[in-house]
Formats: C-alpha cells, sequence, structure tokens
C-alpha cells in the first residue's frame, strides 16, 4: 500500500507543474522512513490529494490551446471544422498542440459543463465555442478575455456588419466573440402531406389561427401524421425558449425585454397569448404528446426520424435544420429539398410586417486565462478566414454573417433554402442584451412546460413567471406591460 | 467511544474508590492510543465533514455558474432559504421526496427484503438461489444501467406496454400518467436485493433454540416472527432502515433518465430540484441550500431510526 502510494506521489509531482514542488517530495520521502509506514502512507495520500486541488492554479502550458466546444446528435459538424482547423493551425505552427474538448452534452448541459470548465483555472479552455446570449454573462462571470486588440489589427474585421459585430460585445462594449454564422427561424413544412390534406402549397400561413387551420386539416387528414412541432418546455431549454416561445412572442405586440428603460416586461397580453398558442398545440393535441415533446432526444427525433419519415407535418424550428439532411449532414435525406418547403412565422393577427423571425448565433471566444493569448487569437482566426467560415457555414447550413461569405456563389448555390434564410434577416428579433437573459429564458421554458402538461393556464404560468423575474432581478428592474 | 465504555460498565459496580487514580493516567495514554486513528479522522474530517461545512456556507452565498456572481460570489445570509421557502416548488418536491423514500425504500426496499429473506430461509436450496440470483442482478447493475432498464421498461413503447398489448390490455404512458408510481417501482426493484442480504444474515444469527423455545411455549408463526425474531434482529433492521433510507434520498440518476424530474414538476425530488437549480438555472448557492436541507432531511431520519430502535441496548 504505502509503496503504491508513494509511486502515484512522485508520478503526480512529475505532471502538476505549479505547485508541487520536487523539493517536498524528496524530504517527504526521506522522513517517512522513520515513521510508521502505514500512517505516512496516509499521511502522504492526504499530502498528495491537497496537492492535487492546490495544483488548481494550472493552466495548461503556453504550448497547448485547449479547444471546447458542443457535439451532440445530429450536431457534428462543428467538430469536423475543428479538426480541420486543428491540422491546418498545427501545421503553420511549429510546436504547438491544439487539444479539442468535444462536450458531448446537449445545449443546457453544455453551457453548464462549460461554465463548469471555465471555473476552474486547471481546465479552462483558450478557446470556446460560445452561444451570442451567453456572451454578456460569461463576461461579467470574467471567464472571456476581450479581443478588442486583435481585431484592431484584423483585416477580416471590415467584412463583419456592425450588427453581426454586436453579437459578441459585453456591456462593456468591448467584443469578447467572433461571430461564426448566424441563423433566423421559420416553419418547415412537408409540402406533400400538406397538399394531401388539401392545404394549398406553396403555403404562407398569415396568422397563427393559419397554422392553427392547417394543423387541424393534417391531424383530419391523417392522425397518425403529428401536424406541427414547436419546441417546448426545460429539457429543450434555449431551443424551447428562442425557437418556441420567443418565435411567438415577437409575433405579438409585447416584447420580453424594454431596450430603452432596460426592464422586464411583466404581465403582457402577448406573454400570455403566447403561452395560448403553446396550450392549443399541445393540449388540442395538435404537436406531438406533451411526453413525446418532453423527452430530451426530440430534436433529434424529429429531424432525423420524423421529417424523413413523413411522420411530421410542420416544423418550427432553425434555419440549420438542412444540415441534418444534405449529403455531409448526420442523415442524408437527398430528397429533403423536394418535399419540405419553407414558410415565414407569421405574426399573431397578420399585424405588420406579416412575418417575423429569431436570431441568434454562436461565436469563437477567447478564455481569460489563456496562457498563450497570441496562440488563441491565431487559431480563432483561422478557424473564421473566409475559406473556413465558408465551409463551416455550408456544412452547418449558418446564415453567413461575413459579407464575403455571403456573397460567394459556392455558399449561395450551395442549398436552396439559404437565399430564403438570409432574406429573412430583415424581419429578424434578438434576443434581449441582458446578462439576466440567461436565467429568465430558463423561466420561460417552466411556464412553457406547465402550460403544455396542462398543470397550469397561461395565465397562470405567465403569473408565476412574473414572480420568477422579480426574484431574479429585482421588482425594479421590471415594468408592467403597456397595454 | 473507547474511553467512556469502560466507565460506563464500570459505574453501576464500584463508582467511587480506585478509580480516580487510574483516570489520572489516562488521558495521555488514550491520546497516545488514539494516535493511529489521526490520519483516519483527519481523512473523515476533510471528504466527509469538508463538504457539509462548504455546503453549508455555499448555499449561504448567491454563487452562480455564469454571471457577476460566478467570480464574487457574495455572502448573502439566509436569503437563499427565505426564497427556497416561499418558492411554491419546494413544499411539492419536500413532499415526493418524502413520499418517494417511504414508498420505495421503508414499505418497498425494506419489508420486501425482510418478507423475501424470511421466506427464503424455509425454502429449498435450489429456490433459494434462483431467487436471490434473480433479486440480486438488479443491484449488480450499475445504477445508470439499471436506469436506463427500468426506462426501457416503463417507456411508452417499452416492455410492459408490449406485454399488455399482448395480453389485449391497452397500456398507458406510465413514464408520464404515473411518473413517482414508475420511479417508486423502479428503485423497489433495484434496491430490495440489499435490504435482502442484510435481513438473510441476521435471521442466520437468530439462534434456532430460541425460536424453538418459543414455539414449546406455544407461541404460533406470526407470534415468533414478531415477539422473538423481530426484537432480536432489530439492530440490523435500524442499520438496513438507515442505510436505504440515506441510499433512497440521494437516488438522483434513476429519476433523472426514467422521467428527467417530470412531466412539469411531478417527480421532481430534492435531488433533482437542487440539480435543476444548480446546472439549469446556474444558480449554485439556492441549489446548495436545496442539497443541505437534504443533508438535514436524512439527518433527521438517522437520529428517529436510532432513537427508535435502540440499536446499542441488548
Amino acid at each position: 500500500m504505502g509503496y503504491s502510494n508513494r509511486f502515484t506521489y512522485t508520478e503526480t509531482a512529475g505532471r502538476g507543474t505549479v505547485a508541487t514542488k520536487p523539493g517536498t517530495v524528496v524530504e517527504q520521502r526521506s522522513t517517512m522512513k522513520q515513521r510508521h509506514l502505514g500512517i505516512a502512507a496516509i499521511a502522504a495520500t492526504s499530502v498528495l490529494l491537497f496537492s492535487g486541488c492546490a495544483a488548481g492554479g494550472d493552466g495548461g502550458d503556453a504550448d497547448t490551446l485547449k479547444v471546447a466546444y458542443q457535439k451532440f446528435g445530429q450536431f457534428t459538424q462543428m467538430d469536423a471544422h475543428m479538426k480541420k482547423v486543428k491540422e491546418e493551425f498545427e501545421a503553420a505552427n511549429e510546436g504547438m498542440t491544439v487539444e479539442l474538448v468535444p462536450i458531448e452534452a446537449q445545449e443546457a448541459d453544455y453551457f453548464a459543463k462549460l461554465a463548469l470548465m471555465n471555473r476552474s483555472a486547471a481546465t479552462a479552455p483558450d478557446v470556446m465555442y460560445e452561444d451570442t446570449f451567453m456572451v454578456k454573462t460569461d463576461v461579467e462571470a470574467g471567464y472571456l478575455a476581450p479581443l478588442d486588440d486583435y481585431i484592431a489589427e484584423w483585416e477580416d474585421w471590415e467584412q463583419f456588419p456592425e450588427n453581426a459585430r454586436q453579437a459578441g460585445a459585453g456591456d462593456d462594449g468591448k467584443i469578447y466573440g467572433i461571430p461564426m454564422g448566424t441563423d433566423t427561424r421559420a416553419i418547415w413544412y412537408n409540402q406533400e402531406i400538406l397538399s394531401a390534406a388539401g392545404v394549398e402549397v406553396p403555403w404562407a400561413p398569415e396568422t397563427w389561427d393559419d397554422i392553427l387551420e392547417t394543423a387541424e386539416a393534417v391531424k383530419a387528414y391523417d392522425p397518425e401524421i403529428v401536424p406541427f412541432n414547436i419546441y417546448s418546455g426545460k429539457g429543450q431549454s434555449e431551443g424551447a425558449s428562442m425557437q418556441g416561445f420567443q418565435m411567438l412572442l415577437s409575433g405579438t405586440e409585447d416584447e420580453l425585454f424594454d431596450t430603452d428603460e432596460q426592464k422586464w416586461i411583466l404581465g403582457s397580453q402577448g406573454f400570455e397569448d403566447s403561452l395560448g398558442f403553446i396550450e392549443d398545440i399541445y393540449q388540442g393535441g395538435l404537436g406531438p404528446t406533451p411526453q413525446q415533446a418532453l423527452d430530451k432526444n426530440i430534436g433529434t427525433t424529429i429531424n432525423s426520424e420524423w421529417i424523413p419519415g413523413g411522420t411530421l407535418a410542420m416544423s418550427l424550428d432553425g434555419s440549420w435544420a438542412s444540415g441534418t439532411w444534405i449529403e455531409t449532414g448526420s442523415s442524408p435525406w437527398p430528397e429533403w429539398s423536394e418535399v419540405l418547403q419553407v414558410a415565414a412565422m407569421p405574426t399573431q393577427e397578420g399585424q405588420e410586417p406579416g412575418r417575423t423571425s429569431m436570431s441568434g448565433g454562436w461565436t469563437l471566444a477567447m478564455g481569460a486565462g489563456s496562457q498563450n493569448k497570441d496562440a488563441a487569437w491565431d487559431f480563432i482566426s483561422t478557424a473564421l478566414n473566409q475559406e473556413n467560415s465558408l465551409s463551416y457555414d455550408v456544412a452547418a447550413s449558418q446564415v453567413a454573417v461575413r459579407t464575403d461569405v455571403a456573397e460567394d456563389p459556392e455558399y449561395t448555390d450551395a442549398n436552396p433554402t439559404f437565399g430564403f434564410f438570409s432574406e429573412l434577416v430583415s424581419d429578424t428579433h434578438f434576443r434581449p442584451a441582458n446578462s439576466d437573459y440567461s436565467k429568465i429564458s430558463a423561466e420561460i421554458t417552466v411556464a412553457m412546460e406547465s402550460v403544455m402538461t396542462g398543470q397550469q393556464s397561461p395565465e397562470e404560468a405567465a403569473a408565476t413567471y412574473d414572480q420568477a423575474v422579480i426574484g431574479i432581478v429585482g421588482e425594479e428592474n421590471t415594468m408592467a406591460a403597456s397595454n | 467511544m473507547t474511553t467512556t465504555a469502560p466507565t460506563a460498565l464500570g459505574a453501576p459496580t464500584a463508582p467511587g474508590a480506585g478509580r480516580p487514580a487510574q483516570r489520572k493516567r489516562r488521558p495521555g495514554r488514550t491520546l497516545l492510543r488514539s494516535a493511529p486513528l489521526l490520519p483516519a479522522i483527519v481523512l473523515l474530517a476533510v471528504f466527509l465533514l469538508g463538504p457539509v461545512v462548504s455546503s453549508l456556507y455555499g448555499s449561504l452565498t448567491d454563487s452562480s455558474l455564469s454571471g457577476a456572481s460566478a467570480s464574487n460570489a457574495e455572502f448573502v445570509g439566509l436569503d437563499n432559504y427565505t426564497s427556497l421557502f416561499s418558492d411554491p416548488d419546494f413544499p411539492k418536491s419536500v413532499l415526493l421526496t418524502l413520499v418517494f423514500l417511504v414508498a420505495s425504500a421503508l414499505i418497498g426496499q425494506n419489508a420486501l427484503g425482510l418478507g423475501l429473506a424470511v421466506l427464503m430461509q424455509s425454502s429449498h436450496k435450489p429456490v433459494r438461489v434462483i431467487v436471490s440470483t434473480i433479486v440480486v442482478t438488479a443491484w449488480v447493475l450499475p445504477e445508470i444501467v439499471a436506469s436506463f432498464a427500468a426506462y426501457a421498461f416503463f417507456n411508452d413503447g417499452g416492455t410492459l406496454n408490449t406485454m399488455l398489448t399482448g395480453l389485449g390490455i391497452p397500456g398507458v404512458n406510465w413514464l408520464y400518467v404515473f411518473p413517482m408510481l414508475c420511479v417508486i417501482l423502479a428503485n423497489i426493484w433495484r434496491g430490495t436485493a440489499f435490504s435482502m442480504l442484510v435481513y438473510t444474515a441476521a435471521l442466520n444469527d437468530v439462534p434456532p433454540e430460541i425460536t424453538e423455545a418459543a414455539e414449546v411455549d406455544g407461541a404460533r408463526g406470526w407470534q415468533r416472527f414478531t415477539l422473538v425474531t423481530v426484537p432480536m434482529i432489530r439492530r440490523s433492521i435500524s442499520t438496513n432502515l438507515m442505510l436505504t433510507t440515506l441510499q433512497t434520498l440521494s437516488v438522483f440518476a434513476l429519476i433523472f433518465v426514467m422521467t428527467g424530474g417530470g412531466p412539469g414538476t411531478d417527480s421532481t425530488t430534492l435531488p433533482l430540484l437542487a440539480y435543476q437549480e444548480a446546472f439549469r438555472f446556474g444558480e449554485l448557492g439556492f441549489g446548495t441550500a436545496i442539497a443541505t436541507i437534504l443533508l438535514l432531511v436524512g439527518a433527521v431520519f438517522g437520529v428517529l431510526y436510532i432513537r427508535a430502535l435502540k440499536p446499542e441496548v441488548d
């Protein structure tokens, strides 16, 4: 026992670079001989464990770059992209190693795992794949490093339009993330099912009621087919809040957050109506059953099984959905572009501008504790140069942000839906730029889940949400809806 | 403990003379004698007491996964507890935890475990071997595997509904309609083996002469069991109740895999609520407060068992 313990001790001491001093190891060993072996062994183990804890300051050496990103379900394009950039980067920078850390978790767990990695200097990544809505919060937490000095000397920055630049800005106005692409959301529909159900195609719903009517028609045509999917509930986290709820709310007269007043809006009719739509779909049998919808893997199931299999008629989803079906996707489906069509999400009553969308997108950001920021920047700028942005945006079906990518024929010809989704940008909305957003977004999913399962009425769920928001930001940062 | 035991035994016979002199030497010697225990005590303090203290402290801060309070968590006193007690999810969660505990651990695992152990005592060897193998299989499975197995069984298109359909009975989506029942049954299935093994060992230690004597005195089967066997194995009962209670209170993976705490909050027990607050909503301090409450619930049950069954008195 004593022997094996000491053996591990030496081994760890060799690996830990900062806190374990070789001198202490030798001292420890010589005194050990004089004492009772058992005690010494235990003592050594605890010293070892303590030193292991203390070695937390080890942020990786300057020659290794740790790159953290998400890899989950059908989303493997980022993994492929990072592997490619790693090769390119290592070839260009002799002696540097890129350590890829794919976090295999769905979105909600990805944020938690990334935050946990960031909390300890020993695990904090140098470069990370960061959702735009998390940038402000993570800047406040001190996880991210500002990139302004690097950007000032980066020619490519001209290619990013102003609104895209702001996507990676912190509350202090500095830039913390470089956008990889953006996205818009709309309704993907199966035109074969819709026309068989007697709905005229191309279909262009003008109000929420049009969607419900079409869904009823599909249900009447074939009860086995799920008419309409809108992501909802805690399990889908940000997907439910953004692809689901906010696609509805942005089509009403109300908002979540008043940008001028910098206050959260409570008690709005639009909020209640949006929950009402969720209730109509789920309690009215026009969507997946609530139990299907609450399955954590429904996103994968929908895009790899239901849609290709023709068991779902309409799906409110992101512009990236086709990334699953293209040749390089995880479930190739060559016929997708003939069977599926896209329709813009209408506003509630068809009010101006008649359609709505939400945009987000992901960035590459640099860890605040990176030991080699210059190399981390080199990695980011390589990953997002024209050529690499183009290949990633095509593979992951992203709406391009770089002007030189968006205009490249190789990009525009790659996917028949790119034009539609890029054009939606003119009527799109963004999530509240506020560091409390991520917590409030989680509360939205709670309200959605209690409505879709019938545990609360939209009115009750909205009241619970209001209470939760007051609990998060304090009453002084909220305001009553104006209507 | 070692120092007080002899005194306690000696107390009724000789409370006075002779003892003090002996006592005087004791502190030094006892200290020396317990020296080998020191590393163990240090380890226990670091790895058992440490987390308790840090959880207690963490629950008094506004620490979070991201945002300003991630880097400088501030001491907020009892704020987390006050908002926890005013949170409508909390009483529901405590109630669900207690239902889960009482139904699956106290009634399910213990009663079933004891029943199986008693029945197996009087059964033939092949029966004993087969039954115990089947029961222990669930215990041997890693928690995550057992959880998936239970999920696959209760799932809408799972084994149970397939069997029911085969019999011409329409199934329901068990995990959705009866989430608590499903997780309780799954926990009983998984945990009964442990109780059964503990009780089998305890029953084997009951001397046959005593039960035979009781039989001669005219005690019937049931009377022999409640008046002789149960009092004799009460220490095992107490230990087993304590262990199964603590195990059940901390069950997370099983519920998380089977229902995810849902639908809504219908199977969100305290560990799931703590996880949700800490890692879904990023409120580490608040989540830790829930974990601390869980710790207290466990402690309360522990004290109750010790009081009720007095394992140390013979």
